[in-house]
Formats: structure tokens, sequence, C-alpha cells
């Protein structure tokens, strides 16, 4: 058939609308339901939605973090795997950090030795934390050969209770100034956005980027080209990890705590963006800059039905049914796309 | 480029004009346009009953797009179809099944970890009074079936433990099961044996007999000439001709097919040089082949003939590090080599086109350059940012001498007809400069005119000094390019021939392992 696409005008058509980026419709949508938020706010509330500039900074702070999860559970999806653990490894690596970040007026420290250490030792642990969690799950799923879900699956467990196992429950506070600055005003949201570049840039042009693509379009042959598919998938746990201990780092620093029960199933919620901006399941596509607006979508509306009082239980069945028409909408995108 | 001038060779460009119910299928001015590309421009075909009518044309000619019209999956955007002289549309594959249009698919649809039987009779199980799956009709049923085609197969055996050609023969048992008065064969011989062919002819002329209708799409000419009762070719998306039996002219066809004579299929060969580039010496893997050994001189073509099963695969696997060795030894230049990995093979020079496109070649939601740089990359990273002008460039540059036909390098790959897959995949290999090109059924599934630029491609590369190991199941092309030709059986080599010495009758010999009638 590529014979008759030469000189046909609608080849030129399809060529050209492949030029324009596939987040733009996902970016539609977000403004589309900002949008329908701006209206409804105007009709129920007599008050506008968007204009309220703290309302706004709130909920781009809120999506800071699970931003930063989808970040790295986009890239492992795109491997066609999953990462269930993020955000109990997002818990665990808060209450490493927060426990090497108390300050020495707190009689009751975790580790009364350690207290008042520069901010980038805890930082760097919790960073580390999550590295570490990330490399086990990349590991066994390079070694056993046992599916990512299963792994990961079992990570999360077993996150979330050394998590609570680290303190027995117990909440770690009196976190120093130094270390808190890192989650106050706008810093969560810069070091999102950074981390953002970051992996779209590395996702479109480094040869990491080119690989992780490769093995999620097709493993074997991704192999047969010469690409470490083991040592690649390694690398792609250990950055989700990463990213998860960072998260748990910025998440212990705005909350200027660290608890066991953070990041509660926001492994779910970092999947679900990565899903509604266009990461397909079935692997070898997604884009970081969809996952941010996936992020984002999240994030607005889970802000505007607050705003509208709306409750939080029908805020659920929504957000479901959102994250299901994405899917629906982005599979029939993808097979207009490949089919002849 | 939508080429409906007549043919130039003097062919019949005409349907015969004789009229009447006596169609069991008329396809009337039928045209299909998918998102940039005009698939099918109206065109037309005939079915009568108790014959066979053979489709051929390049791959990308439409022939596919067709049946699926037929069978349902697609609908045409104008024109229409005709059962049995009534105008019908059919919605959905369903609707065509129950209309009495079965399809064996190129591409086998079976779920490898159910039986047989339940394969055969998915979807329209025997049921009992109590509305269960009553598993002893099915099995006798499917029993009943294998009988009439001269299966031996045991229904309740699991799909997966059967060889390709044996879920193929499910498939077509499964077609026929629907008792369809129009039966549609998507190239069904692409992964069987010469013995299930001969069965699978001989079920086509009880078909025939039975006075079912039968379009069968093939690329090989020798099958036409068997079975087929009339020949429609096409070209481009657009119905070029008709052949009948009585008249059927290969090198029309062929000419009819890629619309230009082609002068010789299999160029001319240079003779190979002395320095053995490649040596392998008892080479083995546990329970699946052993006792391979062989020097590969530059500029040589070795050819690996056998039939499916015979362990050649393998042996390509195990030399490029998929499937390490268990026992034996591989040189390159001389020096030993412990070839446990793709990466180092690739580094030690060697090259694999693998049999499967779909399976372990293409990335197919990746774009035609995502797919050719994929071995190079390392050799264009920078502190791992990709240098994307120079592969830029270079990737061009290989469609060019190619001749991949694409819209541009960014159309995703999956769009692409399967001989221009198969060149990318090529140009991907290529890119490494190989000093050994193994190529495992380079040609498989392609059509004439992309065959002959390969083998083409195949004697410029070793003409300029490549190794070449071909692994292929179609006999002419083996003896039409080779220097020497190894043919393996169960997983043992039984002779290498030069090239003199090999002709069609002794390969076949020794790949089922007959003994000479000398």
């Amino acid at each position: 058939m590529s014979a008759i696409l030469e000189k046909s005008p609608l080849a030129n058509l399809s060529l050209w609308s492949r030029r324009l980026p596939a987040e733009l419709s996902i970016l539609l949508v977000l403004i589309g339901i900002g949008l329908v938020f701006e209206l409804f706010g105007w009709v129920m509330r007599d008050q506008s939605f968007l204009m309220n500039s703290q309302r706004l900074v709130l909920m781009i702070l809120q999506v800071s973090v699970i931003g930063l999860l989808a970040i790295g559970v986009t890239q492992v999806i795109i491997t066609t795997g999953i990462d269930l653990s993020s955000g109990s490894v997002l818990a665990l690596s808060a209450m490493v950090a927060a426990s090497l970040a108390q300050t020495s007026e707190f009689g009751r420290a975790v580790f009364p030795a350690l207290t008042d250490l520069p901010a980038w030792v805890p930082v760097m642990a919790g960073i580390g934390v999550g590295l570490l969690a990330g490399l086990v799950n990349g590991s066994l799923i390079a070694a056993t050969g046992i599916p990512p879900f299963i792994v990961t699956l079992g990570m999360m467990v077993s996150a979330r209770g050394l998590a609570r196992y680290y303190t027995e429950g117990q909440p770690i506070s009196m976190l120093s100034d130094s270390y808190t600055a890192i989650g106050s005003g706008a810093m969560p949201v810069i070091i999102f956005l950074v981390v953002a570049a970051i992996f779209h840039i590395a996702l479109r042009y480094t040869k990491y980027g080119k690989y992780t693509y490769a093995i999620g379009g097709n493993m074997q042959a991704a192999r047969i080209s010469g690409i470490n598919v083991k040592r690649h998938l390694i690398i792609v746990y250990s950055i989700a990890g990463l990213l998860a201990g960072l998260a748990g780092v910025v998440a212990s620093a705005r909350a200027a705590t660290g608890q066991a029960g953070m990041g509660l199933s926001y492994e779910l919620d970092a999947i679900a963006a990565a899903v509604i901006g266009g990461t397909s399941l079935a692997g070898g596509m997604g884009r970081i800059t969809g996952t941010v607006i996936g992020a984002l979508i999240l994030g607005v509306m889970a802000s505007g039905f607050t705003f509208l009082g709306v409750d939080a239980y029908i805020q659920d069945i929504i957000k479901g049914v959102i994250i299901v028409v994405a899917v629906v909408v982005d599979q029939y995108r993808n097979k207009r796309k490949v089919k002849r | 480029m939508l080429s409906t001038a007549p043919s130039t060779h003097g062919v019949m460009t005409q349907l015969p004009t004789a009229m009447a119910p006596e169609y069991l299928l008329e396809i009337v001015n039928v045209t299909k346009s998918f998102p940039g590309v005009v698939a099918l421009s109206d065109v037309q075909l005939r079915v009568r009953p108790g014959t066979v009518l053979a489709l051929m044309g390049e791959n990308g000619a439409g022939k596919s797009t067709l049946m699926k019209i037929i069978a349902g999956i697609h609908q045409p955007d104008t024109g229409e179809l005709r059962l049995r002289g009534q105008a019908v549309s059919f919605e959905t594959p369903l609707a065509a099944l129950q209309a009495g249009i079965a399809m064996i698919h190129q591409e086998l649809n079976l779920m490898p970890f159910m039986s047989i039987a339940e394969n055969i009779w998915l979807g329209r199980e025997p049921l009992n009074a109590m509305r269960m799956v009553d598993h002893r009709r099915m099995h006798r049923q499917t029993r009943e079936l294998f009988e009439r085609l001269r299966i031996d197969l045991d229904p309740e055996a699991p799909v997966g433990s059967l060889s390709i050609a044996g879920r193929q023969m499910v498939e077509i048992a499964k077609a026929v099961s629907y008792d369809s008065d129009v039966l549609i064969m998507d190239e069904p011989t692409s992964a069987i044996t010469d013995k299930e062919v001969a069965h699978l002819f001989s079920i086509i002329a009880d078909l025939k007999a039975a006075g079912k209708g039968i379009i069968y799409i093939t690329h090989k000419m020798d099958e036409v000439f068997a079975i087929a009762d009339e020949v429609a070719v096409f070209r481009d998306g657009a119905y070029i001709g008709l052949q009948s039996a009585d008249s059927m002219d290969g090198d029309g066809l062929i000419s009819m097919m890629v619309g230009r004579e082609l002068t010789q299929l299999f160029p001319e060969r240079r003779a190979p040089r002395d320095q053995v580039v490649l040596s392998v010496r008892d080479l083995g893997l546990e329970g699946v082949f052993q006792g391979v050994s062989f020097d590969l001189r530059a500029g040589e073509v070795l050819g690996i003939a056998g039939l499916m099963g015979a362990g050649r695969t393998n042996v390509a696997e195990t030399l490029f590090g998929v499937t390490p060795a268990s026992q034996g030894e591989i040189r390159i230049d001389g020096e030993p080599v412990n070839m446990n990995d793709p990466c180092l093979a690739i580094r030690k020079g060697l090259a694999l086109l693998t049999e499967d496109r779909k399976d372990t070649g293409i990335f197919a939601c990746l774009s035609v350059q995502e797919n050719m740089e994929v071995t190079v990359l390392p050799n264009f990273a920078s502190r791992g940012f990709v240098q994307r002008q120079r592969l830029r460039e270079l990737c061009e540059e290989m469609r060019r001498k190619l001749r991949v036909k694409t819209p541009s390098l960014e159309q995703c790959i999956a769009n692409l007809s399967g001989g221009n897959q198969q060149k990318a995949l090529l140009a991907r290999w290529l890119m490494t400069q190989p000093r050994v090109l193994i190529l495992d059924e380079p040609t498989r599934g392609i059509d004439v005119g992309a065959k002959a630029e390969i083998y083409k491609l195949i004697a410029e590369l070793a003409a300029e000094g490549m190794a070449v190991i071909m692994i292929s199941s179609e006999l002419p092309e083996v003896l039409g390019m080779s220097d020497r030709v190894m043919v393996m059986h169960e997983g043992a080599v039984t002779g290498i021939l030069e090239r003199d010495e090999a002709t069609q009758e002794r390969v076949m010999q020794l790949a089922s392992a007959t003994p000479s009638v000398h």
C-alpha cells in the first residue's frame, strides 16, 4: 500500500497530523474540564474557579507528588511493565528521610544521635531508599522473569510494612527548617517540573529513551538488536524507585512529618495519570508531557469537585469513569494509527 | 499511482462476459480507503462454485484488504458484494460466517491453552440439555471432521503442543467445519511442509467437488499452477486482470504483478574468496540440534535448507548468542568466541535477520527510522544523547539504497507492506556493517518484486566480501543464491552440497532423510 501513499493528498494530511503532538487532544480535555468547572462555579457558587491563584497553587502542589510517581511509572509502563509499589516506597522513603531530618530540640527523636544533620543527608537517604527498592524490583523482574505486577505487588505490601515497622507506626515530626524548605512554597512544583523536563528529554533524545521504547515495542526484537534488555529493565525500575523516593522526601518535607500511611493508593493515581496522558499499557507508547497533563487533569478534578462541594464518594465514582473513558479513547486512537 | 490502465502483456483484462447466478460471490466496483491510503480502487472479482480462484499480487496490492471486506472485517466505502446474485453487506465477521463465508487467516488465531476441539468449536460449542458444553459430542464432531479431512490429530490435545504446521491444519479444519460456500485461504502454505501442502490440496479438491468456491491467496507460482482454475492479479489496490488455467503463463503473471518485465530473479554471483570468516565445529544445543560444522568464507552464500522444525533457526540463534551453545566451538577469524549474548555477536560482526518479522523483528508502534537505528545507537550517542542529524542522514541514505517505500522515515513501520518492512529491517542490520549476515527466511511473505531486489542486494553484499548464511524453505531461492547448501533434518546436518551437485531432488532427499535411490 505504501506505493499509493506517495502521491495521495491524504498522505500529506496524515503526515501533518502526525507532527501535531499527540498530547494536544489531552491538553484540550484539561482545558475543557477547567472551563466546565469555571461555568459551574459561576452558576452554582457565583465565583470563578480558575481566577483563584490560591486554589491553583494548592492544586499544582498536590499534583507534584503524584506527578513525580507518575513520571517513573510512565517509563515502566512503556516497557510493558507496571509499578504498584510507588505509593508504599514513597512512605518508606518519607519515614527514613524524616527520621534523619529531626531537630535536637525534640526529646524523642528516632535517632537521638543523628539530629540537626544538614538537609542533604535525609534527602539522599530518602532517594537512596527509593532507588534501592526500585533496584530490587528491577533485579527480581530481570533475573527471575516473574511478572512485574507480582514483583511490585510484593514490594507494595512489604515496603508499607517496613514503613510501619520502622517506628512501630509512630509518626516522625519536628523536622529541621532546612529540610521542610524543600516542601515549602513553590519548591515541590519546581522539582516536579525539572524532573519532568529531564525525563521528557531523556525519553526523546537519548539512547536510554530509545531503548525504553524499543523494549516496550518488542522485547525479543530488542534483545536480538543487541540491547541488554535485563540491564535496561533494572535501570528503568530503579529510576521509578528513585522518583518514588524523591516524592517521599518532597511529601514529608511539605507535611513537615513522616507518616507510614503517606501515599496510600498513590500508585493507582500515578498509573491513572500516565494512562490518561496516553501511555499505552500494551507498551511502547507514552510521553512525559502526556503524563504531566494527565496528573493535572486528576488534580483539576479533585480541586474542582471540592470547590463545588461534591461528595468525596461521588468524586471517586467520577474519577473511575474518567480513567476508563481515557483508555477507551486511547485505544480507539491507536487502532486508527496502526491499522491500515 | 493508481494504475488502472490495461496491462500491456496481451492478457485478458475484461472479466468473462458470461453472467447470471453462475457466480457464488461477486465483488462489484469496491473501493476502500484508510486514513492516508487508498487500499482498493474500483475492484471486481467473481467466484464460481466448484472452482479455485487464485489471487496474486505483490504485498500491499490490496488482496488482504479485499479478503477482509469479504469476510466482514472491513466494510467497503463504495461498491457492493453479491452472494448468489443477492446484494449483501457484512457488518461483522460473524455476519459473513453466517452467510456462508469462512476465512483462514494468514496469522494463526488459536488459543494455545485450549484443546484442538475447543478451538474449532469456539463460540458454537455443542450444548447438552443442561445448557452446559457437551465435551463428548464436541470431541466426536472433531474426530468426524478430522476423519473427513484425513487429519491425524488428537482433538483433546492442547493446541500449544502442536507444531506450526499442525496448528495450520487445525485452522484449516476449523474453517472447513463452518461448511461455508465460500472459503478464503490467505497464504495457507506459508508455514507448512510439502507433505501438508499435498494434504491441503487434496482437501481443496474435495471441497471443489462439493461445489464450494475457494479464494486462494498465494505468492507461490507452482501452487497456482497446481490448483487454480483462474488467477486474478492485483497491483497497487487495483484489479489488473485474470488468467484461466488453460492459458496460464508464469512470466505473464509476474509481469502483471510487478507492472514490468522481471529480467532475472536471481542475479549473477561472484565466486567467494578463500579467507574463512566464520568456522563452526560440532556445534550443538542440548535436545535441539547437534554436530553442526562448517566453514564460511568471505563473499560466500551458504544456504541452509530443511523442513520446518529441522533446527535451522535454532542454529542461527545459537550462532548469534540468543540461545548459547551447549557444545562445540565457534571461531571468528580463527579466534574462538564464547557466543552467549547478541550484543557480543554484533560486536564480532554478526547480524541476524530473524524469521518472524512480527514477533522478533519490527517494533510495530515505532517509526521506520526508530526501527532502523536501534542497532547503531551506541555508535551515534555522545554522553547518552543521540546524534539525531547524523542518524537521520544515515537512515535516509539506507532508505534510498534499499529503496524502502515509505512516505517518510517518521511513518509508523506497521503501515508499510511486508516487503518494505523487511527492507527496513535489513537496513537495520546493514548499518552495523556486519561481516557475517545471517538471513532467516529473508523473503517469507514478500512479493516477487521485493524478492528480486533482496536477492540482488545479497549478491552485491557478497561480492563486497560479506559472508552470508541464508536459511530458506523455498528451494528455488536456496539453489539460486547459494554457493553451498547445508541440509538439515531433525537437528542434524544430513549433508553439505556444492553448488553444482545441489538439485531440488538431492536437497529434498537429505531434508526428509529418505535414503538415496542410487
